[in-house]
C-alpha cells in the first residue's frame, strides 16, 4: 500500500522559485542572474523581491554561467536559471572549466527540462543533459521528483557549497511529497519497500513508479519496492546496491535518455557491486515533438505501463538468468 | 644545466616609477619566459614576451592594489587571465612581486607543480584568481568580479582582465562587453593584447576582428589605445583608467594595447610561429643575450 498519495498538482519549477526568495532573505550572499525568461523559469519571484541583487544579463546563457563564476569567486552565491536546452549544454565548456574546475559555488537551474515542456518542440525539450552533466568533477546534480522537493532540493544546493545544477520542469505534474518527507542531497529515499523488483526513479517517473507498483502488487502479485533517486551526483551507492541485494533485480525510470542519464549511472553502480538484470524505462534514442505532456508521455513511453511491462521483464530475466542481447531500443512501447 | 638558464632571487616592489625604471623588471620578466619555457620545454613563448611590459606596469607601477603576502586580501585589485596560455608573464610577475618562491618558476608545467599549463585555482598558486584557458571565459568572470565589487560589496577596488587579439574572435566575449557597458563598470580594465598573431596566422586573415577601437567604442567603452612597449604610453593608459574610475565616469575601459609578439627577442619578434613553441636550450641562450 501506498503511503503517498496525490495531494494535486504543480509544476516544480515554482518549488525552484519560492525556494530562491526563501534563500534570498537567509543570506544577503544569494545572487540571481536572469536570462531574459525569469517570467518562466520563476527567478522572477526573487527579481520582486529583491531587485539590488537581480542582474539581468539578457539573452546570453554563456556569459550568464560565467560573470556567475566571477560573483562566485567574490564570495557570493549566485543563481542562474534557463532552459535545460541552453542552460546545460550550450554553456558546457563554462560548466566544464569557469564553474567546475574553478570549484566555483555557483547554482543552476535547468528548468523546462524533458518531454514535458510540451508545445515547444523537441528543440527546447533537454533529454540529454544528464549524460553530460554527471560526468562534470565537483558538481551535484538533483532532479526533484515534484513541487516540494524541488524547493528543499533547492534550500539545501543554496546552504551548501560547491557548484550545482537542479533540474525542473514546466508543467503541471503530481504532488505527493510532504513537509516531513525527508530529503538529503546523496541519500535516495526508498518511498515504497519491496522484494521482487526495485524501482529506481527520478523527477516525475517516481510517482509513475509508485504508480506502477500499486498494479505490479495488485495484477501480477509482484513486490515493487520504489526509490526515489533524486540525486544523480553524487549518487546513493549503498541504497542503489541494498536494492539490488534485496530484490535482485532493477528497473530506471527517468524523463531523459536512457543513454547516459540516470538509470546508466544506476548501471555502472551495479555492474561494479552486485550485477543484477537491469530494464531502462527512458527515451529510447530519440527527439520529443511538439503535443501534450500526456499524449508525449505516451508516445515516447514514459508511463507507468511502460515501468509495470519493464519490470515484468526484469522479474522474467532474474528467474531465467539468462543473458538476453536484446537492442534497448526494441524494449516495448 | 648553464648557470645562465638558472633563475636569479631579484624580487621588486610596486610602486609609482618613472618610465625608464620599468624597463629593468621587463627584462626581468622576459628573462623568467625563456628560461621557465626551455625548462618545461613545451608552452607559449611569443604572446608573454610580447605583453611583459604592461605586466610591469601593471604589476610594479602601483596600478593594482595587492599584497603578495596576503594573496586573498579583501581588499585588493584582481587580475584575471582570460588568455591562460599566457601564463608564464603571470607566474613570473607573481614571482617577482613575492608572491610564492622565485626558484618554484623551474617547475613551469611539470607533474604536480602549483604552476599548470594553464592557470588551475586547484592548485592553490598564490595570486592566481581563477582558471582560465578556455578563450572568451576569463572576461567574463572578470565582469562577474566588478558587479559584484561595484554593485554588492560597494568599494573602490579594481578588476583588470588581459584577452588576446585572436580571442575575441569567441563571441561570447561581446556578450561580456555588452554587460561591461550595460553595468556601466568603470571598475573594470580589459586589456587586449593586439599583437595580429594567432596560431594560424595574421588574426585579420584567420577572421578579421577589426577595427577594434570602432568595435569597443560602439559597445559603450572608454577606448584607450597604447603603443604596449612604450613605458610612457602604457603609465598614461593606467593613469586614465584610474582616473576614470575614480571618477566613476560609469563606462568600462579598454586598453588596446599595440605590441609585438615575442617582443625583444630577436628571432621570435613577430613571427606568430612563436606562439606556442618554447625556445631548445641554444635559442634560450641566445635569447638570455639579448635581453639585458
Amino acid at each position: 500500500m501506498n503511503q503517498y498519495t496525490l495531494l494535486g498538482k504543480k509544476p516544480t519549477r515554482f518549488g525552484f522559485g519560492e525556494a530562491l526568495v526563501e534563500l534570498g532573505e537567509w543570506s544577503e550572499n544569494v545572487v540571481v542572474l536572469g536570462g531574459d525568461i525569469t517570467g518562466s523559469v520563476l527567478t522572477s519571484f526573487f527579481k520582486e523581491k529583491f531587485p539590488d541583487r537581480f542582474f539581468s544579463i539578457g539573452i546570453a546563457e554563456q556569459n550568464a554561467t560565467t560573470i556567475a563564476a566571477g560573483l562566485a569567486l567574490s564570495g557570493k552565491i549566485p543563481f542562474f536559471s534557463s532552459y535545460s536546452a541552453f542552460a546545460a549544454f550550450r554553456c558546457a565548456d563554462q560548466l566544464r572549466l569557469s564553474v567546475c574546475y574553478n570549484e566555483a559555488n555557483v547554482k543552476i537551474g535547468g528548468g523546462h527540462s524533458g518531454i514535458t515542456v510540451g508545445p515547444d518542440g523537441a528543440t527546447h525539450q533537454s533529454l540529454e543533459e544528464l549524460s553530460f552533466l554527471r560526468s562534470l568533477p565537483n558538481l551535484t546534480l538533483l532532479v526533484p521528483c515534484d513541487y516540494l522537493e524541488a524547493k528543499k532540493a533547492t534550500i539545501a544546493i543554496g546552504k551548501s557549497f560547491g557548484p550545482a545544477y537542479i533540474r525542473f520542469g514546466r508543467s503541471p505534474v503530481p504532488m505527493f511529497t510532504k513537509e516531513e518527507t525527508e530529503f538529503e542531497i546523496g541519500r535516495a529515499n526508498v518511498l515504497r519497500k519491496g522484494s521482487d523488483v526495485a524501482i529506481i526513479a527520478c523527477g516525475i517517473m517516481v510517482w509513475e513508479a509508485l504508480q506502477a507498483a500499486e498494479e505490479l502488487q495488485e495484477k501480477h502479485g509482484i513486490s515493487a519496492m520504489v526509490i526515489n533517486n533524486h540525486t544523480i551526483k553524487p549518487i546513493d551507492v549503498k541504497t542503489i546496491v541494498d536494492a539490488a541485494l534485496e530484490c535482485k533485480t532493477i528497473v530506471t525510470a527517468e524523463e531523459h535518455q536512457i543513454y547516459g542519464g540516470m538509470g546508466s549511472a544506476v548501471a555502472e553502480v551495479i555492474a561494479k557491486n552486485y550485477p543484477v538484470p537491469i530494464e531502462f524505462v527512458g527515451m529510447k534514442d530519440s527527439f520529443g515533438g511538439s503535443g501534450e505532456p500526456e499524449e508525449l508521455m505516451e508516445k515516447f513511453g514514459l508511463t507507468r505501463r511502460e515501468i509495470v511491462l519493464s519490470a515484468l521483464e526484469a522479474v522474467k530475466r532474474k528467474k531465467k538468468n539468462t543473458h538476453s542481447y536484446k537492442n534497448v531500443v526494441d524494449v516495448a512501447v | 644545466m648553464n648557470e645562465l638558464l638558472k633563475f636569479d632571487e631579484k624580487l621588486f616592489k610596486n610602486q609609482k616609477r618613472k618610465a625608464q625604471e620599468f624597463e629593468e623588471i621587463a627584462i626581468e620578466i622576459r628573462r623568467d619566459i625563456i628560461k621557465m619555457l626551455f625548462q618545461a620545454k613545451s608552452g607559449h613563448s611569443g604572446g608573454p614576451l610580447g605583453i611583459a611590459d604592461i605586466f610591469a606596469v601593471l604589476f610594479f607601477g602601483a596600478y593594482m592594489n595587492y599584497k603578495a603576502e596576503e594573496p586573498s586580501w579583501k581588499e585588493r585589485d584582481r587580475f584575471i587571465l582570460s588568455s591562460g596560455h599566457y601564463c608564464p608573464v603571470l607566474y613570473s610577475a607573481l614571482a617577482r612581486a613575492g608572491f610564492y618562491p622565485v626558484e618554484e618558476m623551474a617547475t613551469l608545467r611539470k607533474f604536480g607543480s602549483r604552476l599548470q599549463g594553464h592557470p588551475g585555482r586547484d592548485m592553490g598558486l598564490p595570486g592566481i584568481e581563477a582558471s582560465t584557458g578556455s578563450l572568451g571565459q576569463g572576461i567574463s568572470i572578470a565582469v562577474g568580479m566588478a558587479i559584484s565589487d561595484k554593485y554588492l560589496d560597494k568599494n573602490e577596488q579594481k578588476v583588470f582582465c588581459l584577452t588576446g587579439d585572436g580571442e575575441l574572435q569567441e563571441g561570447s566575449c561581446w556578450e561580456a562587453a555588452m554587460a561591461a557597458s550595460n553595468y556601466k563598470l568603470d571598475n573594470l580594465c580589459w586589456i587586449v593584447d593586439n599583437n595580429d598573431c594567432q596560431i594560424d596566422g595574421r588574426v585579420q586573415d584567420v577572421m578579421n576582428i577589426y577595427p577594434l577601437d570602432e568595435k569597443f567604442k560602439s559597445f559603450g567603452f572608454n577606448v584607450i589605445v597604447c603603443d604596449g612597449h612604450n613605458f610612457e604610453d602604457i603609465i598614461s593608459a593606467f593613469e586614465q583608467f584610474s582616473n576614470n574610475s575614480k571618477k566613476k565616469i560609469g563606462k568600462p575601459c579598454v586598453i588596446i594595447a599595440e605590441t609585438k609578439m615575442g617582443r625583444a627577442v630577436s628571432f621570435m619578434e613577430d613571427k606568430h610561429q612563436w606562439h606556442g613553441n618554447p625556445p631548445n636550450e641554444e635559442q634560450a641562450l641566445i635569447a638570455l643575450k639579448e635581453l639585458k
